[in-house]
Order: C-alpha cells, then structure tokens, then sequence
C-alpha cells in the first residue's frame, strides 16, 4: 500500500491505496466524489477528466500515487447546488448536456481551455475538448454554451434564480 | 403561466452540471461489503464447454465466491421471450460469452480469480456473417412478409433494376456501459438498481432465475448515461448476476462491464443485406419493388423479430409504394445479440428505399430531389400494410419550406458550378424525407401507469413507467404535471423509476415515453384537479386561489389527494398473418437538407451543412425537442458514414473500444447546422399536441449519405452506389470507380 497525500478542491485528503489504483478510483471509491465518471477506462473519452495543478488529466490513466502532492480539481470543486461556476450555468440554461454522463468531464475541460484562453474560437474549442465524447447531444450546445461564457455572457457566479 | 411549450433546461440538469446526479454505479459507496463481480470470458465464437471448474478462483485472496450453473435457484435463463439466453451456457454462442462470474472483495481480485477458473472448450464451426448464414440455412425466425398490389408488374416497368446493399451495424456506446447493484433489502428480498430502460422486465428475468414471485423483486433505476435501446433487454443479464450474486452470498454485489467487455459481448443495431429490385414508370413514380431483407441477428432473439417488422413497415420511407412484396428474415450467427438501437430496424429499411430512389434518379438522368418529390405520400393514400398516411401534406409543406429555408435550389447551382471549377475536391448537396411509425408494433406496449401524490403543502411527487436517459422524458413529465394540477414547476418532483411504484411497466422505447407516460400522469393528475375543485368552490373567495390551502382543505375533508393515471393508445392493430392493420398511432415526419465535401485523392469527407425542419407537434419541450434532433441526427450521421463494426475471422469484435470504434466527435458537427421545429403543427388525441421526438431525427442523417453520393456522381459518370457506412475508404473507392467510366478527356 501507498500512501498518498493530495489537495483536492482545496482541501488536503490522504488515503492508503494499492500502488496500482488509478486517480478516478481514489477520487470516487477513497473519497467518494462520484462527479468524475467511469466511461471507458484506457483514455478514449474523457468521462474521468479532472484538472491537476492546473491541466486536465484523464483520472483513469493517472495512478493515484502520481497525484500525490499536487492539486486536484474535480467538477464537485467548481459549485455546490447553490452557487453554479459560470460554465456550469451556461451548460444547464443552454441544455447542452441530456444524460449528462459525460458533462462532468466536459465542464472540467472547458474551465481549463477557458482559464488558458478566455475568448476561445470555435476551433480551439473543438481542439480542446476533442478528448471529451458525447454519445447524445451532437455537442453544439456545449460549444455555443462554452462560447456564452467566454463572451462574459455568464462570467460571474450566479446563485439560485429558479 | 403553462410550462408546456416553455424553452425549459433538462429537469436533471442542475445534478448533470455540479456532478451531483447520481447513476447506478455511484450509489456503490452508501453499500458496506459491497462485492464486485467478474466474467469468466470463452475465447471462442462457437464451441462446447467440456470442462468448467470454478474451484481455482476461490484459492484467489479477496475471492468470495464463484457463479456458475447450479447456483440459480430459479430458471438461469435470461431471454426475454424465448428464454434462449443461459446465463452459464454449456455451449458458447458467440466470442467473450461469458460462462461463468466471480465474485471478488474488490474488482482486482474478482478478476483475479477469473484469470484461474479452468475452462476449457471444444471448439465448433461458427457462421459469422449474413451470407455464411444463407449457405447453412441458420435463422432465428420465419420469413416475415408485407405485400400489397399486383408486383408483377415490375417486370414490364419502364425503367427496371436490381441491386444489393450491405448496411452496417451499430455500437450504442452509452457512455455509462452496463451497471447493476443489487442487495438484499429489509425483508431478505432482492432490491435491485439497474440501469435499464426496462425496469419490469428487469424484474421480471430477476425473479426468474432466483425463481421468486415479482412482488419479491424491486428494480429501480435512477437514471442513466445513455441508452438508446442497448438497455432495453440488454441490462437484464447484469442485473440478474448481480441479483443472483447478492442472492447467493447476502452481500450486495455491483456489476459494471469495462467499456472493452461492454462493447464486446453486449448486442447492437442489426447489420441487414438487402436485395431488391424495382421499377420504375417513365415519369419517375415508382410502379413495383421487391425486396429480401436479412437481419444479422447473432446468436439469440432478443428483440430481432419486431426490428424485422419495423424494418419492412418502413421500406416506404415517405414514398407510395403501389405494388410491393417485401420478406425479412432475422439470420443467425456466432456474434452478440443484436438489439433495439434509435430507430428499431427502421433506418435499415428506409436506407432500402432511398438506394433505390437515389438510383432511378441517377437512370433517369433526373435530379434526385424531383424524383423523391414526385413519390411522395398524398392526402388519403396508404401504406403497403393498409394504414392511412394522416397528415400527408405535412410532408409536403416540409420539403417545400426546408428546400426554401436551406436555399437549396440556388445552392445547387452554385455547387454545380464550383465542382466544374474544381478537379479533385468537390460537393454535393442532397434533401431526404423522414416518415416514422409511432407506436410499439406489439400491441400490448402501448399502455402506461401513473401514480402522483400530492402532499398536504401543494407539493408533487409524480411516478411513472418511464426511466430517464438523457431524452428529456421527467422534463415533459414535470411540465404536464405541473399544468395539469395548475401548480408551479418548482412544486413538482418527478421520482426515480422503481417497480414498487408503478407496476408492469412498458419499456421506455420507441419514441413513446412522453406519449404514454405524459398521458398516464396527465390522468392522475385530472382526477386530483378535479376533487380539489370541488373543494376549491366551497371555499372563501381567495383562499382557493392558494393551491397548498386547497390541498390542506381537502385533507380535512377526507378527500384523497393521490390518484393513479392509465392510458392506452387507441386505435392500433396488425395482424401478422395478412400484413394488413394500422399498428400505428401516428407518424412523425421530417425532413434534411446536407452538404458535404468529399476530397477525390482520398475519399476524406467534411459536412458543411445541415438544416433540419422536424414536425414534433406542438413542442412540449424546445430545448429538450432541439436536442433530441440535433443529437439523434449526429448519431445517425455517426452510424452511415465513420462508424464500422469489424469482426475478425474468428468471430472477434476487433472494434471494440473508441480508439478503433470511430465515434461522432466535435469535428463532425457541422458548421452551419440550422434545426427548426415546423409551426401550427399541433397533432390531436396526442398529449397536449406534441409528437414524438426520440428516434425520427436519427433517420434525417440519411441526406449525408444521399448527399455523399451526389459528390461521387460529381467525379466522373455511371451509377454510384456504395455499402453503408460510407466511411472515407468507401467513398475513395466508389470515385474510383466512377472516374473509370469516365469519358476520357479529350
């Protein structure tokens, strides 16, 4: 067993886990943030994305152990149920998600290309989230609902307003 | 103010966002003990198991036990209807079947002990494709048959031709793959969450292999990541190991397939071969077609024979067939269970239709829209299985607004003139119609139940037969709950789908959720309205207007404040023996226009452009209707033209993860992608004047293919016809061959 020391949505949590476990298992069985999903398991869809020390990561090929001393960034660290993050807003008032299986991970995605370029084109947007799939929505809510924040059309927090 | 009609969000969408929406597989940490199951896979696509011994696995640290026939109290067998499905068969039907489970502390461990289960197989020839299955005469059913008019006349047609098609299958690729977590609930019964589409049958296979009474099984299912009919008969085998497991050992037990082990044993849409012939009269209406339709069905029935039957009532797509005789018949083969997908066998059959439209166009040197056109329905014509087409011009007001809303004409024209311009990289422009039956083709579907519970605070709780994957159905619920009752959104709380609330529940499938369960819950909540109307006159003027003092009122009263919905679909028969009935409700129609680009040294393609015009009726939900059209559009789009299953030699799925599986990504949106809903649209004796919505969309897809066809046209001469999907190496080849007929320069 390892022991492994991480900051996750600013707070410092440690866990025992066998050295083989991934990231996406310590967050979601170790710490129970569920928000990260499993979708594929080897990197293809990005349903486990979560930010570390600033870039989005595939939590599923990450092993828990190399996380260990840096900051994590998971979709439950962006807003409670009161307070939405901007992206987050813009996603639900666009219905840019329908199942919503893989939005966790396409919002994780989105805050880091947003963080890294606030006024993205259609392009870059496409680019950065090629690694994210959608099985339901044909994604162009989610680029129109990317583009809305980028605009400064939802930039501040909003709380509850339905 | 009515929310029906409002430009809602998603009424999940808020959990969706913040992460908060919980599926099956997060519930595992509110279950200490919780035990993880693991396959034990043949690696063969057809053999006998001689000898299976499961006792190794248990010498495994962290095993807890094994699954292997013997421990199901009930019958082991999870087909649905036929009951041809054995959880731990003794002969393997397809590659990876499992025949076995362990059950493990932890996943490793599970996995561990599968790794050392010592099985070992006689191997047996294997019939892989539809052909192999002709050659040795292996079906799953009779030939099925829809007929109607003198179809000899073909032979005498002014235009005549033949042909064949091989349509691909279809990955589902939810991305929530297969899960279930099963416990053993107060009364040492079995509960069960299951991500299923289905949960009384769910229910239903459980209580059979742990042969209980129903009333012993409660299936409830959360919600899920996707489903898109892979979780109507397909999560039934996950639920019942995880039943039987939790069953065995007392434990709660949770079963969640890896995307690779999802992707190879569970069943998708039906590869078909298709042959046909037809003719044509000089002025471009269709006279006669005949067609045999085969269906991979792989190795079990699952739901094979109704997507037959879906298939050959939609070979007319939205064209009068005057004379027709069409045969299906479901083959099988060594491979998964081919299954329910968005449009049920439909999409097979109208992809028939629009081959052979798209070639008599080309044969008679007329534009292929000007041939589609003249062939579609009018006011007061039927189908080949007797069924007036209702609404017809519908249809025909569609084509003409969408043809002018996309500015087809001029754009034709315009690519015309590039394409001569340019050598090697061209476009093509192409409209296609959608006409879909309504309506599951068994009749006894077409039923739904309700039961709302008001509280004495005005408060909501709504439950229904449908389960919620993602199409917006708890949306449309909680909006005609809501007006209904006459109460404020925010009051209305749509509740997860559970047996014990609502019994005997249909699947939620064939576009009909909103239809059915929107018009159980619009029932109950009727009869709710109308008692505390009652209660309401009794009362001082403007209390009554308060609706949680009403409600507190009829509590006092004695006045039941909960109440149970039904409905049934009026109107539907078929009779399978004449082909002849009206097994629909309704259609919904459709049409799309799409251009695309296709690279002649290649055959690499780009969608340009695509606009949609979609009858939903009168929308009950925008934002959920947009998004079920542009996504079951793109799905479509996934499914003809990048999307290609591929078995090896040996009956392996050598596509079996997203790597190798190309799937619909943001690239493949189209740039310019106008979607509009067709106004005064509003569709009588269907709740509050909506249409259904789920799978008609997926079928507009096919322009990009006609479209595709009309650029390969555009790089040389004869006819173009090309097997579906019409991935990039397809398509390079169908330019080959037609820059080959090609005039030489001179």
């Amino acid at each position: 067993m390892t022991k492994v020391t991480l900051n996750v949505n600013g707070e410092t949590r440690t866990a025992s886990v066998p050295p083989e476990m991934t990231l996406l298992r310590l967050l979601r069985e170790e710490f129970g943030l569920t928000g990260a999903k499993l979708g594929c398991d080897v990197g293809d869809c990005g349903a486990c994305t979560v930010i570390v020390d600033g870039k989005t990561v595939n939590s599923c090929l990450m092993l828990a152990p190399q996380a260990d001393g840096r900051d994590v960034l998971t979709v439950e660290g962006l807003a409670t149920m009161e307070r939405l993050h901007p992206i987050q807003k813009a996603f639900e008032e666009k219905g840019s998600l329908q199942c919503g299986f893989c939005g966790p991970g396409v919002i994780m995605s989105a805050k880091a290309l947003l963080d890294e370029n606030p006024d993205p084109s259609v392009l870059e947007i496409r680019d950065a989230l090629a690694g994210n799939l959608c099985r339901c929505t044909g994604y162009s809510k989610m680029i129109e609902a990317i583009q809305d924040v980028a605009r400064g059309d939802n930039r501040q927090p909003v709380g509850e307003s339905a | 103010m009515k929310v029906v009609g409002q430009p809602l969000p998603h009424e999940g969408a808020r959990g969706h966002v913040t992460g908060e929406a919980l599926y099956a597989d997060d519930l595992c940490g509110r279950f200490p003990g919780l035990l993880h199951a693991w396959p034990v896979l043949a690696p063969h696509a057809h053999a006998r198991v001689t000898r299976l011994d499961a006792a190794p696995a248990l010498e495994e640290p962290g095993v807890v036990t094994t699954l292997t026939a013997g421990d199901a109290p009930g019958e082991a067998n999870t087909g649905p209807n036929r009951h041809d499905e054995p959880l731990f068969p003794d002969e393997v039907m397809f590659h990876q079947q499992p025949v076995a489970w362990v059950l493990g502390e932890t996943l490793d461990a599970a996995r561990r002990g599968a790794a050392r289960v010592a099985a070992e197989y006689e191997p047996l020839p294997a019939v892989l494709d539809i052909e192999q299955a002709l050659a040795a005469g292996s079906y799953l059913t009779a030939p099925l048959r829809l007929a109607d008019g003198d179809v000899s006349v073909l032979e005498s047609s002014a235009l005549r031709f033949e042909g064949e098609l091989r349509i691909g299958g279809q990955e589902h690729f939810y991305l929530e793959t297969q899960a279930a977590l099963a416990w053993r609930d107060e009364a040492g019964y079995i509960a069960v969450y299951s991500s299923t589409q289905h949960p009384s049958e769910t229910q239903e296979i459980v209580a059979r292999v742990l042969g209980l009474p129903r009333h012993a099984v409660t299936v409830e299912c959360p919600r899920m990541g996707g489903a898109f009919g892979g979780k109507e008969v397909q999560a039934n085998a996950s639920a019942a190991v995880a039943a039987l497991g939790a069953w065995k050992t007392g434990r709660p037990v949770r079963v969640r397939l890896t995307r690779a082990i999802d992707m190879a044993i569970t069943g998708k849409r039906h590869p078909f071969l298709v042959r046909y012939a037809a003719g044509f009269n000089a002025d471009a209406t269709l006279r006669a077609l005949r067609a045999e339709l085969y269906s991979d069905g792989g190795w079990s029935l699952d739901l094979s024979e109704p997507i037959m039957w879906r298939a050959l009532f939609h070979v007319d797509n939205a064209y009068r067939l005057p004379a027709v005789e069409v045969v299906g018949r479901v083959c099988r083969t060594h491979k998964t269970s081919q299954t329910a997908f968005r449009g049920f066998g439909g999409p097979q059959g109208m992809l028939l239709i629009e081959e052979v439209m798209a070639q008599a166009a080309q044969r008679l040197a007329l534009p292929a829209d000007v041939v589609r056109s003249r062939n579609l329905y009018r006011e007061g014509q039927a189908t080949h299985y007797g069924e007036r087409v209702d609404d017809a011009e519908r249809m025909g007001t569609i084509w003409s607004q969408l043809k002018s809303s996309s500015a087809f004409e001029a754009r034709r024209a315009e690519i015309a003139a590039a394409n001569a311009r340019s050598a090697h990289v061209k476009r093509g422009i192409a409209i296609t119609p959608v006409k879909f039956g309504i309506s599951f083709t068994a009749q006894f579907y077409n039923q739904a139940a309700a039961y709302v519970l008001v509280y004495r605070d005005g408060t909501v709780q709504v439950n229904h037969g449908g389960t919620e994957m993602g199409q917006g159905l708890f949306t449309k619920i909680q909006q005609i709950a809501a007006d209904t009752l006459g109460v404020a959104l925010a009051r209305v709380r749509v509740m997860s789908t559970r047996t014990d609330k609502v019994p005997n529940t249909s699947a939620t499938a064939a576009s009909s959720g909103s239809d059915l369960n929107g018009a159980a819950v619009a029932d109950a909540c009727r009869q709710i309205r109308s008692r505390l109307a009652a209660v309401a006159a009794g009362m001082p003027d403007g209390e009554w207007r308060e609706f949680a003092a009403v409600c507190e009122a009829a509590y006092r009263q004695r006045v039941p404040l909960s109440a149970s919905g039904f409905y049934r679909t009026p109107d539907i028969h078929f009779d399978p023996r004449t082909g002849r009935g009206r097994p629909f409700h309704y259609y919904a129609f459709g049409a799309a226009v799409s251009e695309v680009e296709v690279d002649g040294f290649t055959g690499a393609y780009r969608l340009l452009r695509t606009d949609i015009l979609e009858d939903v009726g009168d929308s009950l939900s925008p934002v959920v209707d947009r998004g079920q059209i542009e996504g079951g559009f793109i799905q479509g789009v996934g499914w003809l033209t990048i999307e290609e299953l591929l078995w090896d030699e040996a009956g392996r799925l050598a596509t079996a993860g997203a790597s190798t599986y190309k799937l619909p990504s943001w690239s493949e949106l189209p740039p310019v992608f106008n979607v509009s809903l067709l106004e005064r649209a509003a569709m009588p004796h269907v709740i509050m004047g909506s249409k259904a919505v789920g799978e008609p969309p997926l079928m507009l897809a096919i322009s990009v293919r006609e479209a595709l066809r009309e650029v390969v046209a555009a790089f040389g001469s004869g006819v173009v016809t090309f097997d579906s999907p019409a991935t990039p190496e397809r398509i390079f080849f169908a330019v080959q061959r037609v820059r080959a007929l090609r005039p030489a320069l001179t």
